[in-house]
Formats: structure tokens, C-alpha cells, sequence
């Protein structure tokens, strides 16, 4: 063994990164001739095309082709349901939907020609929104739903009953590097894809599917992304059947990279939500039945919609205990954008519900909120039974949140934002702790297995490969430190290599936080096999017993001479033993039934929790996060320097999502949100002054995951609804916390201007009633 | 006419220089109009520096420009995808690929990256080494809040920030373990020789200086051609704006840019003032600040900002450090974008542009130079030469605030400014404009009459908020409803009276006057 393995060692590509040698789809030298792409999109939301002439497009400077549906040599579809077609057939159902495609000889003539088309539309009504959807029925998939107990008569046999609704925004996954795929034409029609993606092994299927050839065919490649979050889980698909068509009409390699506008247009997002809840409640808060019922935009097509929005219901539950509960999801088609997986799948939306439902009502009992969240915490050993039936059997929240709560000094703060409060007219503090309990495998069972491949070389070097994808989490580092520890080498004797079909097949997408999980037991599971060949080997030629046989730190130990690793594995080679093994995994103890939704669909539980404390400006609406504490469980880390990465960039994106993150359609259905110029992520300003992010130093997976870590890339982020809710504590110390705010999601300037006007109207209508009262 | 006889006797230069790897690198017969992003990634194959956007947001593409200033270089980040390549001439160029020393070394900017975990996917990273390197090279010792100013304009959506910060320090105290490299020594407030190094850059950056017009000619993306003139002083400049009255006159193009990469416009033919000296004048007398047309908003925020502490804020707040060194401040006045964040003060302030055609120039105040939406006063080869700012007496109060969804590198949605002069405690001149309020920046004159010669107390207030109601009809779009820039255009008047009337709460939640 060698110290590798909870090591903060540095990212893999760090020194790449840095100098800019890190190589990016986009930056691969291009073979001469190399055509790109532009692609030609619906200018209305809901339409037949009437007519279209492409004649203009054709005889633009520098284009060569021009491709629509009729020239797809396979199947027009890139989606999970047949409902997403590469080119819009006749009918399109959103403003971007991809109708055409170009290749021209530069970036620019093929951007410029796609605009020269010239398209009669026959206008069909639009449905824009959630609430027109709902009231239209118009669904992308069957409404769902699971229960337990009897919500209507535990509701309306309580002590108390709030019903109500909140509105939640969807957001971008503003991934720094955009979608881009590059397709190079090979002997025999096949080809060689380059795709900035979470799934390489779907694009091959797809392009396949698309092409009429089978996966064989295609081979997909993907060393790094610039980032992804979800939003290229799916979407490159798109991308890549486009320049696969491309590539195979003309003979050339096709590049297409889109221009933000375009990307932020064409590609999915978070789904945005409406929440309605009905609850009934006893006088220390604890919930005695709740309804919820969850309607997302899903956009034109259900892509993964169906998979987030149970996860919506999984997560629609957070740390508490239901006893009578009823979760309903809808699933609404709109003409918009066909929204997609984004870092936490559903869950951050499920759990905003239950959160905003526990806030609402410690504000109708006039008591603090973290104690009504105490109150209906999952228990440890009772109480502790899903709405799906699956028993959290490693809740550590009874343990995690107290102990944030002291290192927060959430109490002694709460009395000094009410001093600042009683004193400060037109700024005002608001203060919340909230936790986070995640479920953590894919939904989907059969997604929860990997594969990797380890070869070793002659001289002691080592090739890892595994279908994980790198856009930026650190995973194939972390895959790195698990092999070197296991075959007690340096990390610098590894090369990552690109995530490639051809290498490891029938990978699943890298998401739902389980890269390291499954790809790491994967490739732990190569190299033992490889470290058990050289054991072996090492036995039989030097005649000791395998307790003998130590591997540390780039030598071997046999008996008592020691050898570099390099030596024995020369040896090995030249003894004939195999250096080459593949591994692989497949997660534990995992089921369940779609119909009923329950079972157990996780593996086991993320959990944290984070305190935030803000500033709002009443004239204007202006907030600001002034400090945050966290506290997160990654079981034992891994490598903690890239976990504590994953936290603190989850809590600032998810930060931005509750807060300056809009998306914003005209009434004409038009995303007017499509650039940084207007959609505004956070920078490094707005990170609190104070801010302490701490890993739990117990923390230690119950179940045996690779090195009992647990996995970080999606739960921190729903840490930031602790943002949210704090802006909300701050807004209703305008109704001297007595009313509650209604405060919708993202917490723009306007929309908490809006909550303290209102806020402000119904405190001065209380008073007139009170006064007419006392006539 | 005198001059641009000269300027015809002198042969047209038709070659672009600058400096790149401390090597004069030229380049012919290139579009004017190509960024220098796409040349960078493109022609020379350095793909290093990065596209996020093409737009002047993100800092994927962030690069540095060494230039002369006095007899000591001097580095500033900027955008390269909305830089168009010939304004480049006659400066030092630095990219992400260039920073590591002879001996393989990584920058101190760079080493402080990996040390702190400060790239996961990596795509920002360039963006952000170079926004680094250029704060390395230019300022010591900075304070938190000034690293994150200086980051403004660089998108991570991997790391949030913290570890970038954490590296932004802690690049000053890995300096000393270099080697001997001059750009691996962080600057000293010119306290320090000027090193060897700096020497040779400056003697590079002489030996590429020009005296007459840069004159090109390229082809266009759709065949024809596009040129572009690059005059070295005033009357070459006013000669050719007349010569060429549909030139688009380039100052830091952090509009004009967007024009080429996001509407995939031809500009024709560019006339570029950044080499003008006559308009590179900051001038501060007793009685007034005169900006000149090619003076960049970070060149004169400072000094703006020691007369005016809320422009000083609104500055810090304007765009982001690399296009603040790119923008113009006339450029931002004669953009005449309805959003434009100076130009309410200005109006408020009763600032005057200096016009020029030809040989002769007229003043006029700023508020008149606004007509309608995107129209303004200039004449057919007229230019603006300079702003003028009067400094206000003591006595004046003046405040101007900023609402945006995100407070740095944001556009507004409302921007509001005042001016109050009192007799006592009577308004003897009120001055107030809005930006986001209409078409134009424009004052707010039924308001203003309200006040005028009326006691500034709370008493007044309800009537002066009443009359604002009359003066705007601001729309809805995705920065804000049309209801809530009417509702904080109310409160920023409440909140003036209230900075402006002893009272003593906090009243802002972000700046230096927080
Ligand atoms: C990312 C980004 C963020 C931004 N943020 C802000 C912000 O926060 N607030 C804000 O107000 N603006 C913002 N802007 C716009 C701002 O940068 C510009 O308005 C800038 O000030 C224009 O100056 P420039 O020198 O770049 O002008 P250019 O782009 O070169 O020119 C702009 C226009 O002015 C004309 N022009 C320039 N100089 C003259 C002259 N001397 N005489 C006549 N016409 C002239 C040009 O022909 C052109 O029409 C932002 C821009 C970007 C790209
Ligand atoms: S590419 Fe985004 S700022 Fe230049
Ligand atoms: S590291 Fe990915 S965007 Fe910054």
C-alpha cells in the first residue's frame, strides 16, 4: 500500500489546467479540411413548418452542406422516449429547436448561412407555462405518485393547517467550456467521435441509432469537459448526430461548437417547479400529514424528466419523517427548452419543498425554524421509514446538526440579528440553519454498475481507463489514488486516459455523484487482480509465502529482498503473466418497483447541513450572504482538498440558483436569459466574508464503499437553501415574525421587494382590521 | 487638410506589430474585424485561452497587454474575444502559454493555482491565471475585497471562488522561491529598479512604436473587404471620421465587439482612436475633470472617484477589471445605451461633451446629446473629443446607485443619481436622472420641480415621489418588470433623502460606503 488514498493531493490535469495545455474537445488539432457546423432553429415556440427554402443557405460563402431530417440515414431521434428528434420534422415545438444543419468551411460562414433560411410557419397556440400546462393537462409523462398512511384525515384532524404554494425557477448549468462534438469519418463509414460528455457511451448508441449502423461502428471519445453538472448527460447527442450526419455526407471531419446563446437556447436545464402543500401540524410543529404535490416545466420532451422528478419524490421527504403523506408529481409539457438533469437531479426541488413547508410553519407558531426541523427529523431506529419505504439506517443528522449549530453559534446569533433588526430601519438580517439528507445511486438499477481497464507497461507504468468521465470533480484522480494504493505506486506512475467506448463499453453516464463509487470499485477491482497475477508471480519465483509480499510506495517487498514495482512487473512480463485486467462493479443491495415507487433505491445516504446569515436592503430588494458555516459528511475522504472543492462549488452554485440565477421567457416564449450578460452566476464577490466549510471528521460510510467514502458531487449543493431561507427570515422580520413571507425562488432583488411590499400590505391591513375590531 | 496631406504622403502601413513571446510578430492581410481570440486560437494555434462566451463576460478568454506607460511597462487583463486584433499594434502581448520561465518553472500565478486547489474542470483556469498575473505584475499586497474586484470578470462555475482567492495571495508569497525570472517577481510600487527585464520589454515596445496611421486592408468574412485606420494624432483622426463618415469609430470596442461575434455584422471601415494621443488627456483643474475620448475607465476612475466617492463605487461596479481596461468612459456616453451606468451622474453633474468635425469643435451638455433611443446628437463626421465633469461645490450632495441582479459585472436595471444643493434646509437645486427608466438616460424633470425651492424634509417627499411617477414608462424585460424599476426608482429617491438627512442606519448592503 502507499499513501495515496485520503491524500488532498492536487487535481490530475491541475499543472495542465494552469498552463493551458489541458486539452479540451475544441482544442484537438483538426485534419485539414476539417467542415463546421452551424445549426439552423425554430423561431416559434409551437409550429407546423409551412414551408422552407434552403436555397440561400445552400449558396452562402464557404458552405458545402446542408442537412434537414430527410437526410438522416438512421432514426431521427436522440431521446429517451422518441420524442426528441434530431431535426424537427415538419413541427416544432420550442423557440431553438434545431430544424437544419450547415457545414461551411469556417465557424463564422457557417453561423451566418444558417441565418439566411427562409421558413413559413403556421402558428400553433403555445403553452408557455406550468400553470397553462396543468390546466390543459398537457404532460410529458403520467403523473406519479406515492402515499403512506392517511394525509387528507391526519391533515384535517391536526392542531393546526397551512396549505399554500411557492414557486421555484429552473436553472442553467452555465458549464464554462459549451457543447461541442467532432466527428472524424474512418474507413468503412465508421467514425470517430469527439463529445464534451457526461456519457460517451449513449452518444455511441445514439449516433449508431441515428447513422443505421450498430454501436461497433462508432467510437466515442472524451478526455475532459469543461465542466457539466447534468447538462451534458444527455445533451450531446444532439451535437454529435449532427456532425456524425455531417461528417458521412461530406467525407470530412465536422466540428460543431456552439455559441453560448445558441447552447443556452438549444440544451435542457433544471427544471423549474410549482409546489403546492397542504399540511397539518401539532403545537411543537411536527407534522401530521402533508400533501405535496410537485409540477415541473419539463419543456417538449421528456429527455429525463421522468427519473428527476421521482427523484423530486425521493427527496420531497428530506430529514424528516412523514408519517401520512401524500407526493404527486406532474410531469408539464411546455414549449420550451426540454429541461434535463442538473447536479442534484430533482432532489434540490423536492427538498426546497419540504424546507419551505417546515419554514412556513415555524413562522405560524412564532418559534425558531431549526427547531421544528429537530422536531420532525427522520429518528435513529424508529421514525425512520421513507415515504417509499426504504429505512435510513445512517442518519447522522441528530449528531452533524447540533454540532453545527455550536460552531455556528447559530443561537447566540439569532439574538444578535434580532438586536440588528430592532435597530437598522431599512437593512435587516435573517439567519437559517437547514440540513440535507441525499440518497445517493442512480434510480434507474441498472445504471449502478462500471467497468474500468488497467494495463501495466514494462517499465512500472500504469494505464487506467474506466467509463467515468473527468469534467472537473476530480474523479479520475480519485480513481487514480484508489489504484495506486492498491498496487502501493506514486500517482505519478498513472496515466488517466480519455474516457473512450472502445476501452471500457456500456458505460453508464457519469452522474447522480456515484463516479467515484462505481468507477473507483472498478478499478480497484482491475488492479487487485493485477496486484493478486504479480503476487502470485512473486511467490512462486522467490519461493515466500503471500504475507510476505508487501507493495509500498513504488517497490516490493518479497521476503526480504525488496525490488522497485517496476522490476517485478519486467519480471512478470518476461515470465509470460498477463499485465492487462479489466474490473468491475455493480452497487449492493439496490431495488426498486417503479409502479408502486418503493423500495430501496439508494445505497446509502449523503448528509450535512449549512447556517447562512444575509443582508437585504428593504428599499430595494438587494440581498447579500454575509456568512456561512457547513458542515458535510463525505464519509471518510477520498482526497479531502477535491471534496472540500465539491462542497464549497455546490453551496455557491446552488447559492446562485436560489438567488440571481433567472430565467427569463418574453411573452413570446423566448428564453431572453441565453448569455452571461444576462444570467447572472455568482463571482467570486459573492462569496460570504465568513466562510467555514468543514468536513464531518467522523464521517465513515456504514456500507462498504470504496474506501468508505460517500459520494459529494450533487448533495452540498442543496446546502445553499440555506441562503434561501435566511433571505426569507430576513424578509419577515418585516412582519415582526408574526406573518410569513411569501417569498418565490430565485430570490432576485425584485422578488423579495415584491415579498416585503406584500409583507407590508398585509401587516397594515392586520392592523386596520384590528383597529376596526377595537370600534 | 493639412494633416491628412501628410498622412497620404507617408506610405501606408499595411502591417499589424506586436510583441508576443518577446518577439515583434507581425501580421498581414488579415479582416480587421477578426478577434483576437479566433487568431489566437485559430491562426497561431494557441489554444490556451479560452472561449465561454464571446462576449466580454465570462474571462475565459482573458489575456495580457503590456504598454508603455512613462519609461515602465504596464500589464493589464483584458478581454480577447471582443479585442479586435490591429488594435493591438504596438503592444506586448501575453498569453496563458507564455507565463512559465526558461527553466519550465510554472508562474508563481500558476504554481498558486494547483497549490490551492484552484481548477477543477479547468476550462476557467487560463482566464483566471492571466486576471492573476496581471495583479502580480501590477499591484502588491492586495486586500480580499480588492482580489475579488480584480476577479470580477472571471466566471468559475466549478470552485466557487474560494480557492481562486486563497491562490490570488498566495501567489505573492510563493514569489520569493522562484528563480530569478523578472515576470516571476511581483511588482513594487516602482519603489524597486526597474529590472533588466522590464528594460528590454520597454526598449521592444519603443522599437515598434509608430508615428503615422496603421492603415489596413482584409478580406471580409463574404469576400469583400474591410479596413481600418489606427491615426496617431487628433487631426489625421477628425480628417479621416470626415473622409470615412460611415467608419465606425472603435475606442475600447467592449460594444462594438459584440456587434462581430454575437450580431455577425461587418464593420466595413474602423477608425480606431486607442493610438491618439490628444485624446488619451486626463485633465483635473480646480473647476473640472476633462476626460478625453480614449481614456479607459479604469484610467480615470480614481481620479473621478477622489471627487465623487459614489462614482468611485459605480466604477468599481462598471463591467469587470479587463473591460474596464478596454472601455472607454466617452465610449460608454456615446454608446448611448439606455442602461449605460455613467451617464445619469453625468447629467446630474451637469457634465458637457466636447464635439469635434474637422477643425472645429462645439460644447454641449451631455443631457442634450441624448434624442431618442440609440440616437444621438453627433453630426455626420462629428466625434466626441472629451467629457468634461465640473467639480461641484462642498456644499453638493451627490449619490448615484446601481440596481442589478448581481451586484458586480452586471447591467442595470435601474440606475439612479442626484444631485441636491440646499439653502439651509431648502432645495436650491435638485438634479436627478435615471438609466432603465426610458429610451434615453434622462432627467427626471416633474420630480425635480417638486423639489425645487422646497424644504428637503419628509414633508416633501410623498409630492416628489408622486411627480416621478409621471416622469418615466419603464418596461418589463428580463433585468426587471416595468413595476419594480418604478418602485426602486421611488426608494432610491427615499434613499438619497435619507443618506442626505442625518439619518444614521446602514442603508447599503454592499461598497465602501456599507
Ligand atoms: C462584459 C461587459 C460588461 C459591461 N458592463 C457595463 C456596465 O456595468 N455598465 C455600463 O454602463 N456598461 C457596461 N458595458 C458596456 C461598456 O463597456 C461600454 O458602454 C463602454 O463604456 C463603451 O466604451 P468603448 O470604449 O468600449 O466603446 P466602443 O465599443 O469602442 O464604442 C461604443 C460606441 O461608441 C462610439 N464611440 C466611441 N468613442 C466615440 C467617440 N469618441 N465619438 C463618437 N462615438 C464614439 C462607437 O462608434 C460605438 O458606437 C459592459 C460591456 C461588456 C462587454
Ligand atoms: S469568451 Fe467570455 S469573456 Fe471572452
Ligand atoms: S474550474 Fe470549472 S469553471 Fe472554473
Amino acid at each position: 500500500m502507499s499513501e495515496t488514498v485520503g491524500k488532498p493531493l492536487p487535481h490530475e490535469s491541475a499543472e495542465l489546467h494552469v498552463t493551458g495545455d489541458a486539452r479540451y474537445t475544441d482544442d484537438i488539432p483538426e485534419p485539414k479540411g476539417t467542415l463546421h457546423a452551424a445549426l439552423g432553429t425554430s423561431e416559434r415556440p409551437h409550429a407546423r413548418i409551412a414551408s422552407i427554402d434552403l436555397e440561400p443557405v445552400r449558396r452562402a460563402p464557404g458552405v458545402v452542406a446542408v442537412v434537414t431530417a430527410a437526410d438522416i440515414p438512421g432514426v431521427n431521434d436522440i431521446g429517451v422516449n422518441g420524442d426528441d428528434p434530431i431535426f424537427a420534422d415538419g413541427l416544432v415545438e420550442y423557440i431553438g429547436h434545431t430544424i437544419f444543419a450547415v457545414a461551411a468551411d469556417t465557424v463564422e460562414h457557417a453561423r451566418r448561412a444558417v441565418k439566411l433560411a427562409e421558413i413559413e410557419y403556421e402558428e400553433l397556440e403555445p403553452i408557455l407555462d406550468i400553470d397553462t400546462a396543468l390546466e390543459r393537462q398537457s404532460f410529458v409523462l403520467p403523473t406519479n405518485q406515492v402515499s403512506r398512511g392517511n394525509p387528507r384525515k391526519a391533515i384535517e384532524g391536526a392542531d393546526h393547517r397551512l396549505r399554500g404554494r411557492v414557486r421555484l425557477g429552473g436553472q442553467d448549468q452555465f458549464y464554462l467550456e459549451g457543447h461541442i462534438a467532432f466527428a472524424i469519418p474512418r474507413e468503412g463509414g465508421d467514425l470517430l467521435v469527439y463529445s464534451s460528455s457526461q456519457h460517451p457511451g449513449e452518444v455511441q448508441l445514439v449516433v449508431a441509432h441515428a447513422m443505421a449502423k450498430e454501436a461497433k461502428d462508432v467510437v466515442v471519445e472524451c478526455r475532459r469537459m469543461g465542466g457539466g453538472f447534468g447538462g451534458k448527460e444527455t445533451q450531446p447527442a444532439l451535437f454529435a448526430c449532427v456532425t456524425s450526419i455531417l461528417a458521412t455526407r461530406t467525407g470530412c471531419a465536422v466540428k460543431l461548437r456552439l455559441d453560448r446563446d445558441d447552447d443556452m437556447t438549444i440544451t435542457g436545464k433544471r427544471h423549474g417547479y410549482r409546489i403546492d402543500y397542504d399540511v397539518g401540524f401539532d403545537d411543537q410543529g411536527e407534522i401530521q400529514g402533508i400533501e405535496l404535490e410537485f409540477s415541473s416545466r419539463c419543456g417538449m420532451s421528456a429527455d429525463l424528466s421522468g427519473p428527476v422528478n421521482d427523484r423530486t419524490m425521493f427527496h420531497a421527504d428530506n430529514a424528516y419523517y412523514l408519517d401520512n403523506v401524500s407526493i404527486v408529481s406532474h410531469r408539464c409539457k411546455t414549449n420550451t427548452v426540454s429541461n434535463t438533469a442538473f447536479r442534484g437531479f430533482g432532489g434540490p426541488q423536492g427538498m426546497f419543498g419540504i424546507e419551505y413547508v417546515i419554514d412556513e410553519i415555524a413562522r405560524y407558531l412564532n418559534v425558531d425554524p431549526l427547531d421544528v426541523r429537530k422536531q420532525n427529523f427522520y429518528g435513529v431506529g424508529e421514525r425512520d421509514v421513507t415515504p417509499y419505504q426504504m429505512r435510513v439506517e445512517d442518519n447522522v443528522l441528530p449528531e452533524l446538526v447540533p454540532e453545527l449549530e455550536r460552531s455556528s453559534d447559530y443561537r447566540q446569533r439569532r439574538q444578535e440579528v434580532d438586536a440588528y433588526n430592532a435597530d437598522s430601519e431599512y437593512l435587516k438580517r435573517g439567519l437559517a440553519l437547514t440540513p440535507v439528507k441525499f440518497g445517493i445511486s442512480f434510480t434507474a438499477t441498472h445504471y449502478n454498475q462500471a467497468g474500468a481497464l488497467i494495463h501495466l507497461y514494462t517499465d512500472g507504468t500504469v494505464l487506467l481507463n474506466h467509463g467515468g468521465t473527468e469534467m472537473g470533480q476530480g474523479l479520475f484522480t480519485k480513481v487514480a489514488q484508489v489504484t495506486a494504493h492498491e498496487l502501493g505506486i506514486g500517482i505519478d506512475q498513472i496515466r488517466c486516459t480519455a474516457s473512450d467506448t472502445s476501452k471500457v463499453p456500456n458505460a453508464s453516464a457519469t452522474a447522480a455523484s456515484s463516479g467515484s463509487d462505481l468507477n473507483g470499485m472498478a478499478a480497484q477491482a482491475a488492479a487487485r487482480t493485477l496486484r493478486e497475477r504479480l503476487t502470485r508471480f512473486a511467490m512462486e519465483e522467490h519461493d515466500v509465502g503471500e504475507d510476505e509480499i508487501v507493495f509500498r510506495d513504488g517497490r516490493v517487498q518479497v521476503g526480504d529482498q525488496t525490488m522497485t514495482f517496476a522490476e517485478l512487473v519486467k519480471a512478470a512480463y518476461t515470465a509470460r503473466i498477463s499485465l492487462s485486467a479489466t474490473g468491475f462493479y455493480r452497487t449492493p443491495k439496490i431495488h426498486y418497483d417503479r409502479s408502486t415507487m418503493t423500495g430501496r433505491p439508494f445505497y446509502y445516504f449523503a448528509y450535512g447541513a449549512a447556517c447562512s446569515e444575509v443582508a437585504i436592503d428593504l428599499l430595494t430588494g438587494e440581498s447579500r450572504v454575509l456568512r456561512v458555516d457547513i458542515l458535510h459528511d463525505v464519509g471518510q475522504s477520498l482526497n479531502p482538498a477535491i471534496d472540500l472543492g465539491q462542497v464549497e462549488g455546490g453551496f455557491v452554485q446552488g447559492m446562485g440558483w436560489l438567488t440571481t440565477e433567472e430565467l427569463w421567457w418574453n411573452p413570446g416564449g423566448q428564453l431572453m436569459t441565453h448569455a452571461p450578460s444576462t444570467y447572472k452566476i455568482p463571482v467570486a464577490g459573492d462569496l460570504p466574508e465568513v466562510f467555514n466549510v468543514n468536513l464531518l471528521p467522523t464521517g465513515r460510510n456504514n456500507e462498504p464503499t470504496i474506501h468508505r467514502s460517500k459520494a459529494v458531487g450533487e448533495p452540498p449543493f442543496m446546502l445553499a437553501i440555506s441562503v434561501f431561507h435566511a433571505i426569507k427570515d430576513a424578509v419577515a422580520s418585516v412582519g415582526e415574525h408574526r406573518l410569513s413571507p411569501r417569498l418565490d425562488a430565485p430570490a432576485t432583488p425584485e422578488k423579495i421587494l415584491e415579498a416585503v411590499e406584500a409583507l407590508r400590505r398585509r401587516m397594515s391591513e392586520e392592523h386596520e382590521r384590528a383597529s376596526h375590531g377595537a370600534v | 487638410m493639412i494633416a491628412s496631406q501628410e498622412r497620404r504622403d507617408r506610405a501606408p502601413d499595411d502591417a499589424i506589430r506586436f510583441v508576443l513571446d518577446g518577439e515583434v510578430h507581425t501580421v498581414r492581410g488579415i479582416d480587421p474585424n477578426t478577434t483576437l481570440l479566433d487568431y489566437l486560437r485559430e491562426d497561431l494555434r494557441r489554444t490556451g485561452t479560452k472561449e465561454g462566451c464571446a462576449e466580454g463576460d465570462c474571462g475565459a478568454c482573458t489575456v495580457v497587454v503590456a504598454e508603455l506607460d512613462g519609461d515602465r511597462p504596464r500589464f493589464r487583463a483584458i478581454n480577447s474575444c471582443i479585442k479586435f486584433v490591429p488594435t493591438l499594434d504596438g503592444k506586448e502581448l501575453f498569453t496563458v502559454e507564455g507565463l512559465r520561465a526558461e527553466n519550465g518553472a510554472l508562474h508563481p500565478a500558476q504554481q498558486a493555482m494547483v497549490d490551492c486547489h484552484a481548477s477543477q474542470c479547468g476550462f476557467c483556469t487560463p482566464g483566471f491565471v492571466m486576471s492573476l498575473f496581471a495583479l502580480f505584475r501590477s499591484e502588491s499586497a492586495p486586500s480580499v475585497d480588492r482580489i475579488n474586484d480584480v476577479l470580477a470578470g472571471n466566471l468559475c462555475r466549478c470552485t466557487g471562488y474560494r480557492p481562486i482567492v486563497a491562490a490570488a495571495q498566495q501567489m505573492y508569497r510563493q514569489a520569493g522561491e522562484t528563480d530569478g525570472d523578472w515576470l516571476h517577481q511581483p511588482f513594487s510600487n516602482g519603489d524597486r529598479e526597474i529590472s533588466p527585464g522590464e528594460t528590454e520589454l520597454v526598449a521592444r515596445l519603443r522599437g515598434i512604436r509608430r508615428d503615422g496611421t496603421l492603415a489596413l486592408t482584409g478580406p471580409s468574412v463574404d469576400g469583400g473587404t474591410h479596413s481600418y485606420f489606427a491615426p496617431t494624432n487628433v487631426a489625421d483622426m477628425a480628417a479621416l471620421v470626415r473622409e470615412h463618415p460611415d467608419a465606425y469609430l472603435l475606442a475600447g470596442g467592449t460594444d462594438i465587439g459584440l456587434w462581430v461575434t454575437k450580431a455577425h455584422r461587418d464593420l466595413d471601415t474602423i477608425i480606431y482612436l486607442g493610438n491618439v494621443p490628444e485624446l488619451q488627456q486626463l485633465r483635473v483643474t480646480d473647476t473640472d475633470i476633462e476626460v478625453g475620448a480614449g481614456v479607459t475607465v479604469t484610467d480615470c476612475q480614481d481620479v473621478i472617484a477622489e471627487h465623487f466617492e459614489d462614482l468611485g463605487e459605480l466604477f468599481r461596479r462598471f463591467a469587470s477589471p479587463p473591460i474596464r481596461n478596454a472601455a472607454t468612459l466617452v465610449g460608454n456616453i456615446a454608446n448611448g445605451s439606455p442602461i449605460g451606468d455613467s451617464m445619469p451622474a453625468l447629467i446630474c453633474l451637469g457634465a458637457t461633451l466636447r464635439l469635434r468635425a474637422g477643425e472645429k469643435t462645439r460644447e454641449l451638455p451631455l443631457e442634450d446629446f441624448y434624442l431618442a433611443y440609440q440616437k444621438t446628437a453627433l453630426a455626420e463626421g462629428e466625434f466626441v473629443e472629451s467629457v468634461t465633469i465640473p467639480l461641484t461645490p462642498a456644499d453638493r450632495h451627490f449619490r448615484t446607485y446601481k440596481i442589478s441582479k448581481r451586484f458586480d459585472q452586471d447591467i442595470s436595471a435601474v440606475c439612479g443619481a442626484f444631485c441636491l444643493e440646499l439653502d439651509g434646509s431648502t432645495c436650491r437645486s435638485v438634479r436627478i436622472a435615471y438609466g432603465g427608466m426610458a429610451a434615453i438616460p434622462q432627467r427626471a424633470s416633474q420630480c425635480e420641480a417638486a423639489l425645487e425651492g422646497k424644504e428637503w424634509s419628509d414633508a416633501t417627499l410623498p409630492d416628489a415621489l408622486a411627480a416621478l411617477e409621471h416622469d418615466y414608462t419603464p418596461i418589463d424585460d428580463m433585468r426587471a418588470s416595468a413595476g419594480y424599476r418604478r418602485m426602486v426608482a421611488h426608494n432610491l429617491l427615499r434613499k438619497f433623502f435619507l443618506e442626505t438627512s442625518g439619518y444614521d442606519g446602514e442603508t447599503r448592503v454592499v461598497g465602501q460606503r456599507r
